[in-house]
This record gives structure tokens, sequence and C-alpha cells, in this order.
């Protein structure tokens, strides 16, 4: 299927980063037909993917985290990826509550789940992962 | 996201401003975690009228001070709590074992 747009973004692995990660997925929604709540729900999932890569994925902060997201006509994909060491069990990782830190609640990927479309994870150790997140259009007019 | 922190009788509020990520996350241990480590504040309401959005780091923290308090045998409350915000605690299950009140004067009479 034909890309309408993309935007390739590079950024640092620092969580000060994830607030524009979550801006720029929000500003490249706004060219779909979604509605508010369908655009807070990206906002959130972006913040889960960019989030897992910033905590999970690198051990220091000089390390790069690539977004890609692109506009079709009938949905958007988002697909987030890092060089880092990589999920050694992405089945156990999806589930609710799997976490690797007691502060935090493992609901990264189940809020993904919940939000999006699809979710797509594939992941090498020491190579790093990528997610795939689509949310799919309703309406199909595009700006 | 910027914090601020208060005392009324004995009760520390925290008034979270902003974006509530991970990012916001980190500042937001720090600070409670210094009244409840170092000056003996055992009760906390959470203010998060001016929160438009939060995550899963953001719900893991209030977690992590929930789980802190009740081994201090403190409380602590959510109050303010926008749309939004409030369909994210709820799908973690965060309002099953906090409460959220309307305004801080209700908490903390509550509490």
């Amino acid at each position: 299927m034909q890309i309408k747009n993309q935007v390739k973004i590079s950024l640092q692995s620092l969580s000060e980063n994830i607030g524009i990660a979550r801006l720029v997925a929000a500003t490249f929604s706004a060219q779909a037909e979604f509605t508010l709540n369908e655009v807070e729900e990206i906002k959130v999932a972006i913040s889960e993917a960019v989030s897992n890569a910033v905590i999970h994925a690198y051990e220091k902060s000089d390390e790069i985290v690539e977004l890609i997201f692109n506009l079709y006509i009938d949905k958007v994909e988002y697909i987030i990826i890092d060089h880092g060491k990589g999920i050694a069990d992405i089945v156990e990782a999806r589930k609710p509550s799997y976490s690797s830190d007691p502060e935090r609640m493992g609901l990264g990927f189940a809020f993904m789940e919940s939000f999006m479309d699809e979710l797509e994870i594939s992941s090498e150790l020491g190579k790093g992962t990528t997610v795939r997140l689509v949310k799919k259009i309703s309406n199909h007019d595009i700006h | 996201m910027k914090i601020t922190t208060a005392i009324t009788k004995g009760v520390l509020i925290v008034k979270v401003i902003g974006e509530f990520d991970m990012h916001g996350a980190d500042c937001f241990r720090e600070a409670v975690d210094e009244y409840l480590n170092n000056m003996g504040i055992k009760d906390v309401i959470i203010d998060l009228e001016e929160v438009q959005f939060i995550d899963s780091s953001g719900i893991g923290v209030i977690l992590g001070r929930y789980k802190k308090i009740m081994h201090l045998k403190g409380k602590i409350c959510l109050v303010g709590v926008q749309d939004p915000v409030k369909k994210l605690l709820e799908l973690s299950g965060v309002l099953k074992i906090l409460n959220i009140y309307d305004s801080e004067i209700e908490a903390v009479s509550c509490l």
C-alpha cells in the first residue's frame, strides 16, 4: 500500500525525549481523521514504546532510538527501533505485570495492545528491538 | 513536568503539573520520598488536576509510593483526576486501591 506521508526521527535515549516523541506522533496523527480520544491513546502507546527503549534497551543515555511514522490511506503505522540489548522472551515480556523493576507495573505492552489495532515486536538479544504499532483510520479522509 | 509540595495538617500535598511520564516519575519519586524518609510524613495527597497525560511510568511511581506509605501505615489518595488520566488509572486497576476526591479540602478531611 502506498505511503502518503512519512516522518523519520532519531532521538537520544533520554527520558526528556519521550515527550518529544509523543508530540511528534500526535502532530503526525493529526493528518488522519482520529478523534481526540484516539490521539490520546496513540500518545500513550508511543510513550510506552519509547520509554521501554530508554529504560530497558540501553544502559547508557547516549544511544539512539529511531522512530518511523507512516501515513497510509486507512491507517497510521508507528515503528520504534532501538539497537540495545533486546528482549530474551517476548511472550513473557508481553504479559501484564511482567517487569524487571518493582517500581514499574509492566503495563507498557498491555497499554500498547489495548490502545492500538496492531502490535508486533521483533527482538534479538544484543541487536535490539523493533516495535510496530498500527492505528486504523475509521474515516479515510486524509487532510 | 513540575511538582509543588505543601504540608496541611501534617498531610503532604503533592501537586503535579504537566505530563506525568518516565521523566517526571523520577522527580516525583525523589520529592515524595524525601518527605517519607526524612521528615516523618506518612499521609500524602496527590493532586493531579493539572495533569492531562499519564502513562505506566507515572502510574508505577504512584503505586510505588502507595506501597511505601502502606508500609509506614499511612494514607494516600488522589484529587482532581481528569478524564484521560482516570481512564488509565482504571485500566491499570489503581482505582481499586486508591480513592479519588474532588478537592484537597475534602481529601484532607477524609484521610
